[in-house]
């Protein structure tokens, strides 16, 4: 038996999971796809910023285009703050490809003109 | 070689060294902190009180009286804020009501004209106070001030006529060299014929430097609430309650920015202790309660201690050293020391500084202060005129208080310029609104690295070691 | 002098969407007025995910959520004054701003007022102890690291676990520093579950319930925080201070609705400390509408969203001379219910009304009851309520029809 609490929305169900992997609790079935992967493999998406080197004192903020595994958040962080990017960047556009290898890109949320 | 070194710029400082500019001295202004008006000069009621109260033929009694006099003059020179709003000290029962009488009789003695009114005529004129008021000493000539730029600006006046201002110097040592004295700072020495020791709660620890002294500065803290510009009328006229031993006690008055302060309380403290704690305050807010009704403490955006120069005479301490004319301490002040300061100035150029050396006007002395930029109270159009001159005036940095970025820059663009947020705020208020800087204060390190092209890491809060950044992140292998 | 039929004052997520349904409701002369360089508000340092569930069935980072609305305000050339500011607004809806082209004064026919909120701060909380520098609000933190590119701490404690205190603590960490703690003056977190989780639980940062601060001591950086427990009163328990050596307290203390430019205006505020509204979110002053964190504070950016497009609807309702004030009742808070919004139902122009609320404190188990003097008008069984999510209920406006006089919003214990 494991309890969780589902990150998937704001509701915040508090998931049980037995040991027969069944899975009670959540309101939706995102949930109980939410608590196998949490136990199994958790990942989570990750946002913060690259600098821009153009531009004076300018970041820019990215996020991981698909959930990352939970302990290689570091990873990613370290790897991100030694890359800088070159104005203008586009929403959605690739500001590191296949960061780590593990097949996910980073992607810059905003536009710099 | 100085004429006159003047130990401190807080406001007593600050005023001796612009009434002494305008004879031809050679005279130099140190101070130890990074700006002037940063102790006791920066936190206090920021009342210019009329004089009834201090006992009849005292110092605090004739200088407060005389220095009330002046400050019309001087808050048109020094281009300050000032409002002589009155004040009102109140009564609840019949016997203080008969000591309201005494105290009027008191002013009488000073030469402060007082009058008392009655609970309807109270009432009338300031409705936020509570219904068992009785009757209230009003005092026509109390005012307010914005103590900061009062000093900021008087220094200001003296340097722009001749002054010398050296910031972030602490006197180790001062020694008498044949008639002269020789200072000793952390970063170098000056020998002077006088010395004036206004070195506020640290006047004893100075005085002490040339001969041992029978008084001391015993300091005692006062706590505040600052509330934010809630309504402009809530009550128009310092507030205060009958006055004790222990000092004025706990007022309620507008500021010239319109916001409103309560405080302060009155309790002994270290020379550098300026914590707030919560049964002081309570007791604060709870006098307050007791003479203005419904005060809204949810608008509060700050509290503050200040620290008062109580000396163990009870009186302000303005005179010679027992052995060396030439070296004068001017101590112990406290309430009334805003307002007394261009008296005790006066006092101290008349009594000793012009018995020592031959005083010559200067005839370059300009007593107005170049003036300052105050954007909001300007019409459209010289607004306008001022934008098409200066871009930066059409940037508002300080949302709360609308502080556009052409006032920061003037200041900075001074002889006393700030170098600290905390200078720039007492000088511009950007960052003393609602919001205490939370949106504007990342922009004003910005503006201060540029000026003083230093890193934003090094920009100080207020004293040394109060840097608010740590490191420029993501700048590859070197983030330290 | 500019002559404009709807100024939008701030460029927020209420502002943008007001803007767009005034337009889409045939106000084509419209000002949106924003003092920063760009569209979006606050959105733009706020660059975790989760935003828009509810609107676009995605979690989007801030900027993203901000973008979509600003092409469409693009795309329908909407004019917005960027980079400037407002210095007043008088009573007939002059409104004086300044930016690079000087100072002007835009004549408004109808004002829609989104000017966001403000972080509580240590002064507002009466922060006990010493005034060093590394005290801030977890919004300037925020942007100190989102925005400018420094990191202002090393070592950190959060107080507050509302959302904000909960993000900036996972951002803090991932950056570099270290969070010792999160304290909470509640026995309950005032964040969303799920940010507990993934905020505090991934990186066991600890979060002490019934906590606060009690005193700060450092003389020129912060170096200390004295932290300790408080009962249910909210008086300290002598003897359980825990100590932290910490170099910053970010504060995460609430959120003060920025009405500063309307507070002389003659209208009433409510306990929110926004101004009291109607259905359409129209304050006392005729032609005055509210809207976004400036009338309440929200906890989602979609609830935002929709009072900005109410908001739009209202002020496009009135400039078209349609609002008919045919109704007058008074929507009233009840008990465990701190505050409704709108504080006042005025027309029957709307279907349906959504009455907006929080509770004091949190509450299992009960009925939400919505009633007249003398009837039940709705009964909506709740299983827990907490203070920190907004409630929606919506009524149907026929049901007041014959009603004027009060409604209430009250719960009911389930036995």
């Amino acid at each position: 038996m494991k309890q969780l609490t589902c990150i998937i929305c704001p509701r915040g169900c508090q998931l049980t999971i037995d040991d027969n992997l069944n899975v009670t609790g959540n309101f939706c079935k995102r949930g109980q796809i939410y608590a196998l992967e949490e136990l199994t493999n958790p990942s989570r998406t990750l946002t913060t910023t690259i600098r821009v080197r153009n531009r004076k004192d300018v970041l820019i903020p990215v996020r991981t285009n698909k959930k990352v595994p939970k302990d290689k958040l570091f990873d990613i962080m370290q790897i991100i703050n030694k890359t800088t990017v070159l104005a203008p960047c586009h929403i959605n556009d690739v500001a590191i490809k296949n960061v780590l290898n593990l097949g996910v890109d980073i992607i810059f949320t905003s536009e710099i003109k | 070689m100085f004429d006159i070194v003047i130990i401190g710029a807080g406001i007593v400082g600050a005023m001796l060294a612009r009434k002494l500019s305008q004879y031809e001295l050679k005279i130099l202004v140190i101070e130890k902190e990074n700006d002037v008006a940063n102790v006791t000069t920066m936190a206090n009621s920021a009342i210019i009180h009329s004089g009834y109260d201090p006992l009849p033929n005292s110092l605090k009694a004739k200088l407060n009286v005389l220095g009330n006099k002046q400050f019309d003059e001087i808050a048109k020179q020094l281009d300050v804020k000032f409002s002589r709003i009155g004040s009102l000290t109140l009564a609840f029962d019949e016997k203080q009501l008969e000591t309201l009488k005494e105290l009027q009789q008191r002013g009488k003695e000073n030469q402060v004209e007082t009058f008392i009114l009655n609970k309807e005529e109270t009432l009338k004129i300031e409705p936020n106070i509570n219904d068992n008021v009785i009757g209230s000493l009003f005092a026509p000539t109390a005012g307010i001030i914005d103590p900061f730029n009062l000093c900021v600006h008087a220094m200001e006046n003296a340097c722009e006529n001749g002054v010398i201002l050296h910031l972030e110097e602490e006197v180790i040592d001062i020694k008498k060299e044949d008639n002269n004295f020789k200072i000793i700072t952390n970063k170098d020495e000056y020998l002077t014929s006088i010395v004036i020791n206004a070195s506020g709660y640290n006047a004893d620890d100075i005085a002490k430097k040339v001969e041992d002294i029978d008084w001391s500065i015993n300091p005692r803290k006062g706590q505040y609430f600052v509330l934010d510009h809630f309504d402009d009328n809530f009550v128009n006229h310092v507030i205060f309650p009958l006055p004790s031993e222990k000092g004025k006690g706990v007022l309620v008055s507008k500021t010239t920015s319109n916001n409103y302060i309560v405080g302060p309380s009155s309790e002994p403290c270290l020379k550098d202790d300026f914590s707030c704690d919560k049964l002081t305050l309570d007791n604060v807010r709870n006098s307050a309660k007791e003479m203005v009704k419904n005060i809204p403490f949810n608008q509060t955006i700050r509290i503050f201690s200040g620290i008062r120069a109580t000396s163990s005479r009870h009186d302000f301490i303005i005179e010679p050293a027992k052995k060396y004319p030439n070296f004068i301490n001017i101590a112990g002040i406290e309430s009334p020391g805003l307002v007394s300061s261009p008296a005790i100035a006066d006092y101290v150029i008349t009594n000793y500084i012009s018995k020592l050396i031959n005083l010559v006007p200067n005839k370059n002395f300009n007593p107005y202060v170049r003036p300052y930029v105050h954007f909001l109270d300007l019409s459209i159009e010289k607004q306008n005129e001022l934008i098409k001159k200066d871009k930066d005036f059409s940037k508002l940095i300080c949302n709360c208080e609308k502080v556009t970025l052409g006032e920061i820059k003037d200041v900075l663009n001074r002889y006393v310029k700030p170098s600290t947020l905390k200078g720039v705020k007492k000088r511009t208020r950007a960052g003393f609104g609602k919001c205490q800087s939370g949106f504007c204060q990342s922009n004003i390190i910005d503006i201060l690295s540029t000026f003083y092209q230093v890193d934003k890491t090094k920009i100080l809060y207020d004293k040394i070691n109060s840097n608010i950044l740590f490191y420029k992140t993501k700048v590859g292998e070197n983030n330290d | 002098m500019i002559n404009c039929q709807l100024v939008i004052i701030g460029g927020g997520s209420a502002g943008m969407a007001s803007a767009l349904k005034a337009y889409q409701e045939g106000i084509k002369d419209i000002i949106i007025i924003e003092k920063d360089d760009k569209l979006g508000g606050i959105l733009n340092q706020c660059i975790h995910d989760g935003f828009g569930l509810d609107l676009f069935k995605e979690e989007l980072s801030g900027p993203e959520y901000a973008y979509r609305f600003i092409q469409e305000i693009e795309k329908l050339n909407i004019r917005c004054f960027l980079s400037t500011f407002i210095l007043g607004i008088d009573n007939d809806f002059n409104i004086k701003i300044l930016n690079k082209d000087g100072v002007e004064i835009i004549k408004a026919h109808a004002i829609i007022f989104a000017a966001g909120c403000y972080e509580r701060n240590a002064g507002a909380i009466n922060l006990m102890g010493d005034r060093p520098s590394g005290i801030m609000s977890a919004g300037t933190a925020q942007k100190y690291l989102n925005i400018k590119g420094y990191m202002p701490s090393k070592r950190v404690v959060i107080l507050g676990s509302g959302d904000i205190g909960l993000i900036t603590a996972r951002r803090m960490t991932l950056e570099g520093a270290e969070v010792l703690a999160v304290l909470e003056i509640m026995p309950y977190s005032n964040g969303l579950t799920r940010n507990i989780k993934q905020c505090l639980d991934d990186f066991n940062i600890p979060l002490y319930l019934s906590t606060t601060v009690k005193q700060v001591i450092g003389k020129s950086r912060l170096e200390k925080v004295i932290a300790c427990r408080v009962d249910e009163n909210g008086n300290f328990i002598d003897g359980s201070e825990i100590e932290f050596d910490c170099d910053t307290l970010l504060l995460s203390v609430g959120l003060i609705p920025n009405i500063g430019l309307i507070k002389d205006m003659g209208i009433r505020f409510s306990s929110t400390r926004g101004p009291v509204v109607d259905e359409l979110l129209q304050t006392d002053k005729k032609g005055l509408f509210a809207c976004g964190n400036c009338l309440h504070v929200h906890d989602l950016v979609d609830h935002v969203t929709n009072e900005g497009y109410l908001a739009g609807l209202g002020a496009s309702l009135f400039l078209k001379n349609k609002i008919k004030e045919n109704l007058n009742v008074e929507v009233i808070a009840k008990n465990y219910v701190s505050y409704v919004v709108p504080q006042y139902i005025n027309t029957t122009l709307l279907d349906n009304i959504t009455l907006k609320f929080r509770v004091k404190k949190p509450l299992k188990n009960v009925n939400i009851v919505i009633s007249d003097d003398k009837r039940i008008i709705k009964r909506i069984p709740k299983l827990t309520l907490l203070p920190s999510q907004m409630e929606n209920i919506v009524i149907k406006t026929l049901d007041l029809v014959q009603n004027n006089g009060k409604i209430y919003v009250d719960i009911e214990m389930k036995i």
